[in-house]
């Protein structure tokens, strides 16, 4: 057998697919220059170093839709319009990279399966009101032990058919070590065989029918306007902290945080087995070659948690998290929303983890602290305020960030972001921000 | 009985919930003025309160002692006498507080109106994806010192505006302060949106009612 693949071998070969040129559509040479240009450019930061030009990330949700003219309800139902849409944005706005993105025609697919932990646009929501968590608990207390026994044979069994209200079939799935005897086999489909799972096997199927039409126009545009616009793509998957898994989407805000006095250990030893799904989630999926993993960070932030709780309860998964994803080849792109301005930062640059590796983009941090904390250790961006896209006005995005540009980039690992994804925003301010970088950010 | 009050007191202020309910229960059974037990929970809040303005609570501390308040309160109300006027505390002024339309989410919202609360205020809270009439109506009805508008989403900017510009419409406007708040709140919106100020957490919140109330009076 040969030798398995180091994690810098993995990485080493995700990154040389995602710097080539070759096999990709561009139209022209010199849109196959500007797209290697850019990627080894945010490489440059990633590796600590001063690029030739501050990188510019825009990471445009929402607004993508409103300036394509089209409603948030069309970005999850109607994959033609929702690519029009993403066309004249990267036609107009010529960002450098792709972070986040105008929607996914995944709207049908939502409806079939009865996912109830969300509401939508064009589902429950008006059409122009953004996707919204739904709070609750989806997981009782009592189920801590059998999540931590068999975290996916949980989620499937117990908690799938409470989130999906046309999945209740999968209560009775049968154990998938049935097939280790011969006659298993049967015992493996019988339960397949019943009404009610026929059923809910008949929604996943008609659910991915649906989802295959819509994300084979996706990704059809994408590749036609990564050829045409040479913009390389810093999201190719996303994943969620162990801990947020845990506090989001299943115990809760108000059952993980209670949690913490009620029971401690059980809450632990839950973030601990979800780790290996954390992982996995973040380097399965995506565009293929992409080295980063973007993880949205929630529940660890000042406003939740004191810093000895983020230390206990958030940090050791988190960070297993982190060293499982480079360890898998892939750089991890936490996206700390709120702020890490309570002893957070010492926390992680005092950890082992590998200088390099992982790129930070903040929401209301402190940026001269991060570059403080984090310099020489981790790539950082991000801090333009929302506010400013929304209701300011070109003189001010520029001031802004041209503040951020002379505080924080001299020495590099710095690239200029929004604190947030992009909703509202005046096209005037988009553009504004986009100019910054090149009047302000040369080396 | 004076220790087990201040018993009672330390174990809710400390996050004791096991004690705290044990010896809640324990009083209560051996007939203590439910009252005074209720007085007890409120004096604990109030430390519990303080400890989060100090930077040594945060959210968990809130919504533990959020449910050891609710917990106590269950076994002690039904023991309350007709003649017992529970929770008549002379209020420093109303606020009525929601979530503005198109928004779901409530978690600032609830830290802001419970350390309100907590400090003397009578809060109305209208909730989440509270339409423009009902804050309206609401105003009308509480005539409320100030008013609190919150909102996660770059889309409550739109809806906080509009919130306000209704409220001038019904002429309400000169007499209520209004103070916003939540995820992208910040002076921007405070000036997009025609509030009187924003605030970055639920302790601005309290200083600002604070000190629009004073002035008031």
């Amino acid at each position: 057998m040969p030798e398995p693949k180091t994690a810098e071998e993995k990485f080493q070969e995700r990154l040389a697919a995602w710097l080539s040129t070759e096999g990709k559509p561009f139209e022209s040479g010199e849109i196959a220059r500007t797209y290697k240009e850019r990627a080894k450019r945010f490489m440059d930061v990633v590796d600590l170093k001063e690029p030739k030009q501050v990188p510019t990330v825009m990471m445009a949700a929402g607004f993508v839709a409103a300036y394509g003219g089209i409603s948030l309800a069309d970005t999850f139902y109607d994959a033609e319009k929702t690519a029009q849409a993403n066309r004249k944005y990267l036609e107009d706005f010529q960002p450098e990279y792709l972070l986040a993105g105008g929607g996914m025609p995944i709207g049908k697919a939502l409806d079939i399966l009865g996912y109830t932990m969300y509401k939508w646009p064009g589902g429950d929501l008006p059409d122009d009101t953004p996707f919204q968590f739904v709070e609750g608990e989806y997981m009782p207390v009592e189920e801590y032990d059998q999540l931590i026994r068999n975290p996916e044979g949980y989620v499937l069994r117990n908690y799938y058919p409470r989130i999906f209200k046309n999945l209740k079939g999968l209560e009775n799935l049968p154990s998938f070590f049935e097939p280790a005897e011969i006659v298993g086999v049967a015992k493996l489909l019988m339960p397949l065989a019943t009404p009610q799972m026929q059923e809910t096997l008949g929604k996943i199927a008609e659910a991915i029918e649906y989802l295959r039409s819509g994300i084979d126009a996706a990704m059809q545009s994408s590749t036609e306007n990564l050829g045409r616009f040479g913009v390389p793509s810093l999201a190719s998957t996303l994943t969620f902290a162990p801990f947020d898994l845990l506090a989001d989407s299943m115990r809760g805000t108000r059952g993980a945080l209670t949690d913490m006095y009620r029971c401690p250990d059980k809450l632990l030893a839950a973030c601990d087995a979800l780790v290996d799904a954390s992982v996995r989630m973040g380097i399965a999926g995506g565009l293929p070659g992409g080295p980063f993993v973007c993880i949205p960070l929630h529940k660890g932030a000042d406003a939740f948690m004191s810093k000895e709780q983020f230390e206990k309860f958030y940090w050791p998964s988190f960070k297993a998290q982190l060293e499982g994803i480079i360890e898998a080849g892939m750089i991890p792109l936490p996206f700390v929303e709120g702020s890490y301005n309570n002893g957070r930062l010492d926390v992680i640059a005092a950890s082992d983890l590998p200088a390099g590796k992982t790129v930070w983009l903040f929401d209301q941090t402190d940026m001269k602290l991060a570059k403080e904390k984090l310099g020489g250790f981790a790539c950082i961006g991000g801090n333009v305020p929302s506010s400013l896209f929304a209701t300011g006005t070109p003189e001010k995005m520029e001031d802004h960030c041209k503040k951020l540009i002379d505080d924080i980039a001299p020495g590099g690992g710095f690239f200029l972001a929004p604190g947030v994804v992009v909703d509202n925003a005046k096209p005037e301010n988009v553009h504004a921000f986009l100019r910054t970088a090149g009047k302000f950010g040369v080396y | 009985m004076v220790d087990q009050s201040k018993a009672l007191i330390e174990f809710i202020a400390d996050m004791k919930e096991e004690e705290a309910l044990a010896l809640a229960k324990e009083m209560l059974g051996s007939g203590y003025d439910p009252l005074a037990i209720l007085d007890h929970c409120r004096k604990a809040m109030e430390i519990v309160g303080q400890r989060f303005e100090a930077g040594e609570y945060f959210l968990p501390e809130l919504m533990l002692a959020g449910e050891m308040l609710t917990q106590i309160g269950d076994e002690a109300k039904p023991l309350l006498k007709d003649s017992d006027s529970e929770g008549e505390v002379s209020s420093k002024g109303t606020v009525v507080i929601a979530t503005v339309h198109g928004d779901l989410h409530d978690i600032g919202k609830n830290i802001v109106t419970f350390m309100l609360d907590i400090n003397g205020y009578n809060v109305v809270d209208l909730g989440i994806d509270v339409p423009v009439d009902t804050i309206v109506e609401s105003i009308k009805e509480h005539e409320p010192a100030v008013v609190g508008l919150s909102g996660f989403l770059t889309l409550a900017f739109d809806a906080m505006k509009e919130t306000i510009e209704a409220i001038e419409e019904a002429g309400f406007r000169e007499q209520t302060k209004i103070m916003i708040g939540g995820g992208q709140v910040d002076d921007n919106v405070k000036v997009y949106t025609g509030a009187d100020a924003f605030g970055r957490n639920a302790m601005d919140a309290v200083s600002l009612c604070g000190g629009w109330i004073a002035q008031a009076v």
